[in-house]
């Protein structure tokens, strides 16, 4: 197997000392730990070592903090940041509103995280492979999914090309803009992450040049499938960038009951992978942490983990009122003083680069592609009823769902004209359901 | 003794110049796994086991039957599965070959020397992580390539059940036909080994019937190890194969050494016959064919409790070979033949296998069931180590079972 040196300097240090000590004194046969004769327990959170610092570029109102370096970003590239930025939310809205309206079944949004997203986007590769929790639309937007090829996945309707209406809204995935199809079980796409980024160290075309890129919220790194996944990727070497969105809640676990330590960054280090803590809010420092974090993914080939540090301003979904955990006041301030969309255009602003007629000019826009893209999905048809049954196999289809398809067809021929609820549920299908029926 | 009818004598020259040689020793020793008429002996039986298709190195010439020049070589199962895995690696560079030891060779010597001949980037051991394992394969058939990943023991396969059935089985339909990880083979010990107590003898293939995406494949020899393993590797969807692992080392075939794969999704009719339909998998295939011998010439002791009358009856002796998805076919159109069932696992009985099976041969066959199906499986215990004579199903459980289906 090939394992790749260690590049962090600290590291570096660490071993080459105590493989001095360890061949002198051959001590502890599979460790190079160094023998001292204090007895020490250590703890990263309340031993005497400090917490891990959060990497910040930009302070609250969009000033360079003190010895901070801009990321390489210009006017064109900051503008297309702040409106993917915008468009987040601007979906947001009228998809939680249509939820709420009972369109679309269900909902979730990523307001608060808007910077977290859009930097990591900003920062990948378009072809690097992307695993998503389900907070990370906005990584398929960057990459130019369309608002209808939202709207289509969240209606569920004949052009969902993301999985054929089978789905609840908002797991999308697409081949082209390589992101995986995302399911509701957390963290399985941990481990799975690792495999993708062996297979691209595997692939002549993309060794050394694409990553697994993998997204997950601090609630799912509990899941035992982050262990095995972080484990995986570091010791199968794999160039796997894993980016924990910390945003404090899990539903309504708050992350003080999530873990007693020091947040997920400290874990890292247990992997033996490169590490760093970044502000969420602060789209410039996730870019620049990002950006850094792929090049050492791929100059290492091995996995390196971004805790992005931010805060739910939502809900958890459309399914869930966080008021009954949390004070409205607490998120209110939140949405005032650590906003990242304010804080990156007050830096746009800064540079010249942005004002308000512009603000204004992107919100209306923003919001009419939106309002037509949803007014034209809300009249398109589901696809044919008969795809409940395809896609199980590859292959020929197994005996046991041609029956099951032919029973159902059996059914709706006897029923399907009569029975209200099945009647007005094909007239929602493309072709009325009657494809079954040859 | 009993006779072989005229089709299976077709069917299974070996089968019948084996029963015709060896006479059973004095004091009428059952068959055992050593002297299985079901093994194929000779190169010729090996050449000829039936549905075996040829997969020459010329991908575009049509797949042949022919026989001549082809070889054969005597194989154990694990040699047998590790031939398929070399196979599968030397023509498909993307495949891989990863689990908990697998890179010295394997706990069960099914990965012997691979690392060495394909390099430790395509043999790997992983951390000790089953979930991990399969999530592993996942990401890497997600990717087109071809993941065959070992879990060391199918009792320890449980950890990776979400990922098996959340992820794995649900993928193709979930994506709409957009990714796929039909790259993926789970290959896993099964089934009782004499001592494996809890823990090393469990077979979980009822668990993963109902996880529809998935195959599930358990071969009953080498010949069968070899072509259903890369029938399986090269499949469009996930497989879990199960290696009967007391099998290993017992049973021995001359194997074809040539590329070769037989298809999921079929049984196998090992023997033929009118009266009665005895259906397994895996080891007790071997349990069957000593409860058939035992049937028709029992010995001394023995002899009292085996109704004379029913000794000349004809079992039909089905593999089911492959789980999900089974082949109803098969099985329906035997039992509307037999008028009965007997359906053995060593899996526990409640919502085992054989339940399935039992509930839709019902539906099918009702009107030509003479008798009740009965299941002979291991008790709804866990597998207790000093107890496991009494907890596996025996030859003379089944045959016990055979009889009072058949004087039903």
């Amino acid at each position: 197997m090939i394992r790749t040196f260690i590049t962090a300097p600290h590291r570096a240090h660490t071993r080459s000392f105590s493989t001095t000590i360890s061949r002198r004194q051959q001590i502890l046969p599979k460790s190079n730990s160094p023998i001292v004769s204090k007895l020490e327990f250590f703890n990263s959170v309340t031993g005497s070592s400090s917490l891990i610092p959060t990497y910040r570029v930009l302070d609250g109102v969009g000033n360079l903090i003190h010895g901070a370096e801009l990321p390489q970003i210009d006017k064109a590239f900051a503008h297309r940041l702040y409106e993917n930025m915008q468009l987040l939310p601007t979906l947001d809205t009228v998809l939680y509103n249509v939820q709420r309206q009972g369109k679309i079944s269900f909902y979730m949004t990523a307001y608060g995280e808007e910077a977290t997203i859009i930097g990591s986007a900003a920062a990948l590769e378009m072809d690097d492979e992307v695993l998503g929790q389900y907070r990370e639309m906005g990584v398929l937007l960057w990459r130019g999914f369309t608002i209808d090829d939202v709207m289509a996945q969240c209606f569920g309707n004949e052009e969902d090309g993301s999985g054929k209406g089978r789905q609840m809204p908002v797991h999308f995935g697409s081949p082209k803009h390589h992101f995986h199809t995302i399911s509701s079980p957390l963290a399985t796409q941990i481990p799975q992450a690792a495999g993708v980024g062996y297979a691209l160290k595997r692939t002549p075309d993309r060794r050394s040049r694409s990553i697994a890129a993998c997204f997950f919220g601090e609630g799912a790194a509990s899941e035992g499938d982050f262990h095995a996944g972080l484990m995986l990727a570091s010791t199968i070497p794999s160039p796997t960038l894993y980016i924990a969105r910390n945003n404090g809640f899990a539903i309504s676990t708050p992350s003080t009951e999530q873990y007693n330590g020091d947040g997920i960054a400290s874990r890292g280090p247990g992997y033996g992978i490169d590490t760093v803590r970044v502000d969420g809010n602060d789209v410039l420092a996730v870019l620049s942490a990002i950006r850094e974090a792929r090049r050492r993914c791929l100059e290492q080939g091995r996995a390196v983990l971004v805790e992005a540090m931010s805060y739910r301003v939502s809900h958890h979904s459309t399914s869930d009122d966080s008021f009954a955990y949390r004070p409205r006041t607490e998120v209110e301030d939140h949405k005032k003083v650590d906003n990242p969309i304010t804080r990156f255009r007050l830096f746009m602003e800064s540079q010249g680069w942005w004002n308000a007629d512009a603000e204004i000019e992107l919100k209306a826009r923003l919001k009419e592609d939106v309002m037509k893209a949803f007014k034209r999905a809300e009249t398109l048809k589901r696809a044919e009823l008969s795809e409940l049954f395809t896609d199980v196999y590859g292959g020929e289809q197994p005996w046991h769902l041609k029956e099951q398809r032919a029973e159902l067809a059996r059914l709706l021929r006897k029923y399907g004209s009569d029975y209200e609820p099945w009647r007005k549920e094909l007239a929602k299908f493309k072709n009325n359901g009657r494809d079954l029926l040859d | 003794m009993f006779s072989l009818p005229f089709k299976a004598s077709r069917r299974f020259p070996s089968l019948i110049c084996r029963s015709n040689s060896t006479a059973p020793p004095a004091g009428g020793h059952l068959p055992s796994i050593a002297t299985s008429t079901i093994l194929r002996s000779t190169r010729e039986a090996a050449l000829r086991t039936p549905w075996l298709r040829w997969l020459d190195d010329n991908a575009s010439s049509p797949s042949t039957v022919i026989v001549g020049g082809r070889e054969t070589r005597k194989m154990n199962t694990y040699q047998a599965v590790r031939d398929a895995m070399s196979i599968a690696l030397a023509k498909d560079d993307s495949a891989v070959v990863f689990g908990e030891d697998v890179a010295f060779g394997g706990v069960f010597r099914c990965t012997m020397g691979l690392a060495e001949e394909f390099g430790r980037e395509r043999v790997f051991n992983t951390p000790l992580t089953e979930q991990g394992i399969v999530g592993f394969g996942v990401g890497f058939a997600l990717m087109g390539h071809t993941a065959i990943a070992e879990i060391q023991f199918a009792d320890y396969i449980f950890p990776a059940f979400d990922q098996l059935v959340n992820e794995a089985a649900k993928i193709r339909y979930r994506s709409g036909g957009t990714f796929n990880v039909g790259g993926l083979t789970i290959r896993t010990p099964t089934m009782s080994v004499g001592h494996g107590g809890l823990y090393h003898s469990q077979s979980p293939e009822g668990f993963f019937m109902g996880a529809s995406g998935l195959k599930v494949v358990i071969p009953r020899s080498p010949i069968q190890a070899k072509g259903l393993l890369l029938g399986s590797i090269r499949d469009p969807n996930p497989v879990i194969f199960m290696e009967p692992k007391v099998l290993y080392r017992s049973a021995v075939e001359q194997v074809p050494i040539d590329d070769y794969e037989l298809p999921l999704g079929r049984a196998e009719i090992l023997v033929s016959g009118t009266d009665l339909t005895l259906l397994t998998w895996g080891t007790p295939v071997y349990h069957c064919e000593a409860a058939l011998h035992m049937l028709s010439s029992p010995e001394a002791a023995l002899q009292p409790h085996i109704t004379a009358s029913l000794r000349s009856a004809k079992v039909e002796l089905i593999d089911l070979r492959s789980i999900l998805p089974w082949d109803v076919e098969t099985i329906a159109e035997s039992v509307n033949r037999t008028g009965r069932l007997v359906i053995v696992h060593e899996a526990g009985m409640t919502a085992g296998v054989g339940a399935e099976i039992s509930a839709e041969i019902q539906k099918r066959c009702f009107l030509k069931l003479d008798a009740p199906i009965k299941r002979v499986t291991g008790w709804d215990t866990p597998v207790a180590l000093q107890y496991e004579k009494f907890h596996i199903p025996d030859a003379i459980r089944i045959v016990d079972a055979v009889m009072e289906t058949l004087s039903y």
